[in-house]
């Protein structure tokens, strides 16, 4: 199962972006091999328009199952990642990577699809 | 004659002007028409008591995707400058409301797979009362781009009112919408209130209307409000004041019944006149 964090870091301490499609970074985490990756999302501060798409985009070349973010997908995002079988949790904008995994793990989280 | 009534703040007083302006050169027999640009909400017509006579369909040109002969090769999303279109691993998606029309995936797709269709994003209505035409553009609810219909909407009154004297009244601010409304245009009127706001704004205006080599006027509304930085700025930068409206809460509460002004207070009569013998100045 990989899940996907939406961050402003690398690190299992680092803070959780409370943004998806404008989120700094997207923290892989494959629960099989116990391992993080990085992807640079830094790209869409520039952009005006679309990010929801270049966002999910990134979502499915990752082969997420799960996304765990604060706001929310918005509109472009949720179009594209609904008929993808990801799941989408939200409410962990203001916790550590590592306490948004812990609260997706409890059930803490609310689900958004 | 083309005039755009634009300006940079918005709640100046765009749409006040523009269809007691209209209504009054009408009322003196001027052959007139009053396009309103500001598509993502019109409501000039709410002021003039017209009634709809013409109803036209504005479409967009949108790729649709077709999957029949598509490699999913990906140059479509490469060659959109607008993230309009996503290459997922197994579709093409599009985003109608992020497309630009400009047919570059379309044209470039080896396999033809992106024809463009035609796709509703408004509506362009002419209204008629006793005296004059007004034409506005209403987008459809959804819609993110404006330029497409506005730009109909200019054609439109162009075409069917080719010996009139035309004023566009045009959406607030400096961006692409207000572009569109005054570029084509033989003058344009900023309308602005002598507030440091309004000075701000009006800055801003200029300096867009600059770039588009447009030459402009000043109207200050609310006069008697504010500072003297509006008029100081003006004097400075060699901009005409036609006139200047004096602050009064008469013409707030005859706006906010939807009803006209000219005919009803004086110094506005006159603050028009000014206007009238302006516009009459650059024919």
């Amino acid at each position: 199962m990989k899940i996907v964090f939406t961050t402003k870091g690398k690190t299992w301490e680092s803070p959780m972006d409370a943004r998806f499609g404008r989120a700094e970074m997207f923290l892989v985490y494959d629960e099989e091999t116990d391992t993080l990756e990085a992807i640079d999302n830094s790209a869409t501060e520039s952009m005006e328009h679309g990010v929801g798409g270049q966002s999910s985009k990134k979502m499915i070349n990752a082969g997420a199952n799960v996304v765990i973010t604060g706001n929310g997908a918005g509109e472009k995002a949720l179009k594209i990642l609904k008929t993808t079988g990801i799941e989408f949790f939200t409410g962990a904008g203001e916790m550590s990577v590592k306490e948004a995994y812990e609260a997706y793990k409890q059930n803490r989280l609310q689900k958004q699809f | 004659m083309k005039i755009t009534i634009a300006s940079g703040k918005g709640g100046t007083g765009k749409t006040t002007i523009s269809s007691n302006l209209t209504s009054y050169l009408a009322s003196l027999g001027e052959k007139v028409v009053l396009a309103d640009l500001d598509v993502e909400e019109p409501n000039s017509a709410l002021f003039l008591n017209a009634k709809l006579v013409h109803s036209k369909v504005s479409n967009k040109m949108i790729p649709k995707w077709d999957a029949t002969d598509c490699t999913l090769c990906g140059k479509c999303e490469e060659v959109c400058n607008f993230n309009a279109i996503l290459h997922l691993p197994e579709e093409i998606r599009v985003f109608p409301e992020l497309c630009h029309s400009c047919y570059a995936c379309s044209e470039l797709c080896p396999t033809d797979s992106l024809p463009m269709t035609p796709s509703q994003i408004g509506i362009i209505n002419e209204y008629k009362n006793e005296l004059f035409t007004m034409v506005e553009g209403r987008l459809d609810l959804g819609q993110e781009m404006s330029i497409p219909l506005i730009a109909q909407t200019i054609d439109y009154v162009d075409e069917k009112f080719a010996d009139h004297i035309k004023i566009y009244d045009a959406p607030p601010g400096t961006s692409c919408p207000v572009i569109e409304a005054s570029r084509y245009s033989d003058f344009v009127i900023l309308i602005t209130e002598a507030t440091p706001f309004g000075l701000n704004d009006l800055r801003l205006a200029v300096e867009t209307m600059r770039v588009l080599n447009q030459k402009v006027g000043v109207i200050i509304n609310r006069y008697g409000i504010g500072d003297d930085g509006v008029e100081k700025y003006c004097q400075d930068e060699n901009i005409p004041i036609i006139t200047k409206i004096q602050n009064d809460r008469e013409v707030a509460k005859l706006y906010s019944n939807g009803e006209l002004i000219y005919d009803k207070i004086e110094h506005f009569k006159n603050s028009l006149d000014e206007v009238i013998a302006f516009i009459g100045g650059l024919k």
